[in-house]
């Protein structure tokens, strides 16, 4: 190595300086076009953290008056978005200034993104909540405000922009700093969640209070939007807080060693201490704590490391290592605030893949409680949310779950729901209340709440309702209602034909919708000589030879019938309607 | 010697027994790498990563020891070569790949490479789409890969500014900007229908420097190039550029040594060096304090037109 020396500059400072550094996460919110990207290019651009050639790439194009750069492109990646004039999804930025490193978030304010701004705000620590003078507080600045508040973004920075539109009227920013702050007091008491908040007006354009203090506005003398970002308080220090590590992976080099790998979520380990291990609820002690740089004799939130424990558990992927003192609930039902983020929307009793720390469960959304209007925080009751709305809903787990609530911790309280058959994310969710269970597992009474849901129903038989339409022979027929019978499913057999029903067109369908919907698997038969079977569910169709029921097949041995029979299971396997291959008797 | 006031005075940093140091950034970026790393290796029926040899693969190669550690890295390497990486790139990585004990996997677009494909001959647009999208999805297609990991970040280019952390893309490969799936918190959805798949970045939030200082911090060995030295170069205006390719030069073009580095490694006729005397790491931080372009500013690749990066992303470029 050549000693390089540079009499005014030292490396060693420098990265001694860099390793000192703290780190904030902020994200931008409001209404379309009030300026957020325009802010968060003026930022960069006036803190040098934008290199040469990425501005000249901008240069005399955009929205703005010729000479004057438009700033939003630095951030407004896309080619959709700079033809719109619009932000479409999240443009992730960094940079630095002597004190603190940030990561930022520019999301759009468009209401059709809603779900983009969701995504910047999740890992938050700030927000930089914009609101244009010249209109004032829109409902999509309460929306984005509320999401914030529900996502627990702690810290609100509010910077009432265009200043310079409105002559940098003092009194107008009063007025609207008056109105949004008792907006930002309404949404604390529907979410539980105070935010701290501060007001400066800015202009993004002009660059009045962005980087540098204006004299513009000699009435305000607080200090410049990135000063007081360089003065909240860092992340939120987990550190003290409960331990909880999701196993995500089991590491089995050779037979003896056997370590959960994960990344802590919250709190601090040491060799020693006991922790249990959820749902199963057994406990250790930590022997090892293993990373690549040698072990550990501490590990704090959020590093990823390695355990290994005192003795041997069964622990797979998707399960909670807690402190034994302070664990987490574990539920079989849970409330939660819900924003639904797919066209489709949300449907009840619909089973979707709950994502929680490192497992995906079936969930079921058992009911609604309401919906919450963003524009005046009014709770009305719903049957369904669709694209942006958010709500409260209850939730039911098949199988036990470890779960705290996000308020408690933002890690182990948040979820997605995914929607099996599309893939798409379709929900971000916070748990806001645990219906926990006994050490043996049942559900403390004075903690659940409702009817029997259809998701306890289905967990139990192992199927969901469901009509199932079968045509054919008697004794086929026969087989098939023994055969589901045998395996422990649910049915009832109804005769397509009987008299009732072809009295009352309308009796057959109100009987089965509320067999459905009791979970119960209606068979709807009708027996003739035809020479197929016909079996219908959900919309598949199923068609068999019924002329050779009684012929063996030489190499299976099995009969027609059984062939039949094992065709209808696997049909109701396919569907759906039977939760796993083993509970379809597969 | 009695400790002097003043002495006292220099070290105001109280450490209390109780609270642990906070993390410093590096550390930060490093648990949430690993974090990705572990989610798409037990996720993924068939993940991949794509190692190019760079600064940023070297970086996530490290981070993939670790992740597993101390069981081997549980998915192979792949290398798409378009025939004009540099002769070190080369060594460099199958030496890589030896001592680390990893499964490397070498993948080129040999067809077009016999037809003579090269950035002169067609222009660097179509030569891109050839050698390197064409046989990256080639690849993936032809080992049924689920999930590929690239070295990518954020802050490198303003339509990657905008990808997600898991890219989805369809069975063409596609990327759609304008339709990305929500992604909060840590909680990545890895549910693909059969032929589509996941492109993962496991390094997005890290920024050119927060590379170095890691490079730096772990002594990750990376290639020569990224070190100044004399090389020989043509020397057109301000632009070097690597003698690596004969058809490269010009009629009577001739080579001048200059003491010179690489910023960023890619093809050798499309990859400009800068004249620099930064021969060591921190000297090669101190020099990126001074930029005042772009690390892809050499790349003629991102420059053909506005908005190139997002298009070769769209058609399945990682
Ligand atoms: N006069 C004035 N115009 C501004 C100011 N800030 C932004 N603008 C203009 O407002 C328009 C919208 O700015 P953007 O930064 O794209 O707004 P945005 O909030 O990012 O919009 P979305 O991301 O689509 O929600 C542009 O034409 C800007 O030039 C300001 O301080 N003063
Ligand atoms: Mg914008």
């Amino acid at each position: 190595m050549s000693a390089l020396t540079t009499p005014a500059f030292s490396i060693d400072d420098f990265l001694q300086n860099e390793r000192e550094k703290d780190l904030l996460r902020f994200s931008t919110a409001g209404s379309v076009d009030d300026g957020k990207s325009t802010l968060i290019g003026r930022l960069l651009y006036d803190t040098q953290s934008v290199y040469e050639d990425q501005v000249r790439s901008i240069e005399g194009k955009g929205t703005t008056a010729p000479g004057q750069i438009d700033f939003a492109l630095l951030t407004d990646g896309l080619r959709a978005e700079r033809e719109q004039g619009i932000t479409i999804d999240v443009a992730y930025r960094y940079f630095s200034t002597a004190r603190r490193k940030f990561i930022i978030a520019d999301t759009p304010g468009h209401e059709q993104y809603t779900r983009n701004m969701a995504t910047g705000a999740s890992t938050a620590d700030a927000a930089v909540v914009l609101i244009d003078a010249s209109k004032g507080v829109l409902i999509q600045s309460r929306r984005h405000a509320y999401i914030a508040s529900l996502l627990r973004v702690k810290h609100v920075l509010v910077a009432v922009n265009k200043m310079d539109l409105i002559g940098y009227d003092e009194a107008a920013f009063r007025a609207i700093k008056a109105d949004f702050s008792s907006v930002l007091d309404q949404i604390a008491v529907d979410t539980g969640s105070p935010v701290e908040r501060i007001f400066v007006p800015v202009s993004a354009l002009a660059g009045d209070n962005i980087v540098h203090r204006s004299d513009v506005m000699p009435w305000y003398t607080g200090p410049s939007l990135l000063e007081l970002l360089e003065s909240l308080p860092p992340s939120i220090d987990t550190r003290t807080a409960p331990f909880r590590f999701p196993v995500q992976r089991v590491l089995r080099p050779d037979h003896k060693f056997r370590g959960f790998a994960g990344q802590i979520a919250s709190g601090t380990i040491r060799p020693g201490d006991t922790i249990t291990v959820l749902p199963s609820g057994r406990s250790a002690k930590v022997g090892r704590i293993v990373t690549w740089d040698g072990d550990l004799a501490e590990a704090i939130a959020p590093l990823s490391v390695t355990l290994v424990l005192d003795r041997e558990l069964d622990i797979s992927r998707g399960d909670l290592i807690v402190s034994t003192d302070r664990p987490a609930t574990v539920a079989k039902n849970a409330k939660a605030a819900l924003v639904w983020m797919d066209q489709r929307p949300l449907e009840l009793h619909r089973r979707y893949l709950l994502k929680h720390t490192s497992q995906t469960a079936p969930v079921f959304l058992t009911s609604i409680e309401h919906r919450t209007d963003p524009a005046t925080l009014a709770h009305s009751p719903a049957s369904t949310l669709h694209m942006n709305d958010i709500g409260a809903v209850t939730l039911n787990f098949l199988r036990p779950i470890a779960l705290d609530q996000y308020n408690e911790n933002r890690s182990i309280g948040a979820f997605i729901l995914v929607d099996a058959e599309s893939n798409s994310t379709v929900a971000a969710g916070m748990i806001t209340a645990v219906s926990s269970l006994t050490a043996a597992g049942v559900p403390i009474l004075a903690d659940t709440w409702g009817p029997v849901t259809a998701g306890e129903r289905e967990a139990r038989w192992g199927h969901r309702g469901a009509v199932v339409e079968i045509s054919g022979p008697l004794p086929l027929i026969d087989a098939i209602e023994r055969s589901l019978f045998a395996i422990g499913a649910v049915t009832n057999r109804i005769g397509a034909n009987d008299d009732a029903f072809l009295l009352h067109p309308t009796l057959l369908e109100i009987v089965t919708t509320l067999q459905v919907q009791s979970g119960v698997l209606a068979l709807v038969v009708n027996a003739n000589d035809s020479e197929n079977l016909v079996v219908r569910a959900d919309g598949q169709d199923l068609t068999l030879d019924a002329g050779n029921v009684d012929d063996v097949d030489d190499a299976s041995g099995t009969s027609g019938a059984g062939r039949a029979v094992s065709a209808v299971h696997k049909l109701l396997h396919s569907t759906g309607i039977f939760i796993s291959s083993e509970k379809a008797g597969l | 010697m009695p400790v002097a006031e003043s002495e006292r005075h220099t070290s105001p940093l109280q450490v209390t027994p109780h609270a642990p140091p906070r993390l410093s950034h590096l550390r930060l970026l490093e648990a949430e790498s690993i974090h990705i790393l572990r989610e798409v290796a037990s996720e993924f029926e068939r993940p991949v990563m794509l190692y190019s040899i760079g600064k940023d693969s070297s970086v996530m190669l490290r981070l993939a020891q670790k992740a597993f550690y101390p069981a081997p890295i549980p998915f192979p390497l792949l290398h798409v070569d378009t025939g004009f990486k540099f002769a070190e790139m080369i060594a460099f990585r199958d030496e890589m790949a030896r001592s680390i004990g990893a499964e490397l996997l070498v993948w080129r677009n040999e067809s077009a490479i016999a037809a003579g494909t090269n950035p002169i001959a067609l222009d660097t647009k179509r030569c891109c789409g050839l050698l390197k999208t064409q046989a990256l999805l080639d690849a993936l297609r032809h080992y049924n890969f689920d999930a590929a990991f690239g070295g990518a970040r954020r802050d490198e280019e303003k339509s990657r500014a905008k990808e997600r952390i898991y890219s989805f893309r369809d069975s063409a490969g596609q990327w759609d900007p304008k339709n990305q799936r929500p992604e909060l918190w840590n909680l990545y959805n890895a549910r693909v229908h059969p032929g589509e798949s996941i492109r993962v970045f496991p390094l997005s939030n890290w920024t050119e420097m927060d590379v170095w200082q890691y490079i730096h911090e772990e002594k990750i060995p990376v290639v020569d190039l990224y070190f100044a030295k004399e090389r020989p170069m043509y020397v057109r205006g301000e632009a070097l550029l690597p003698i690596e390719q004969a058809f490269v030069a010009r009629l009577g073009e001739k080579p001048q040594m200059v003491k010179s580095r690489l910023r960023s490694l890619g093809c050798s006729p499309c990859t400009g060096a800068i004249r620099s005397d930064a021969e060591t790491i921190p000297a090669i931080i101190a020099e990126l304090i001074s930029f005042r372009s772009s690390e892809r500013a050499n790349r003629v690749i991102d420059h053909d037109q506005e908005g190139s990066m997002e298009m070769k992303k769209r058609e399945g470029y990682f």
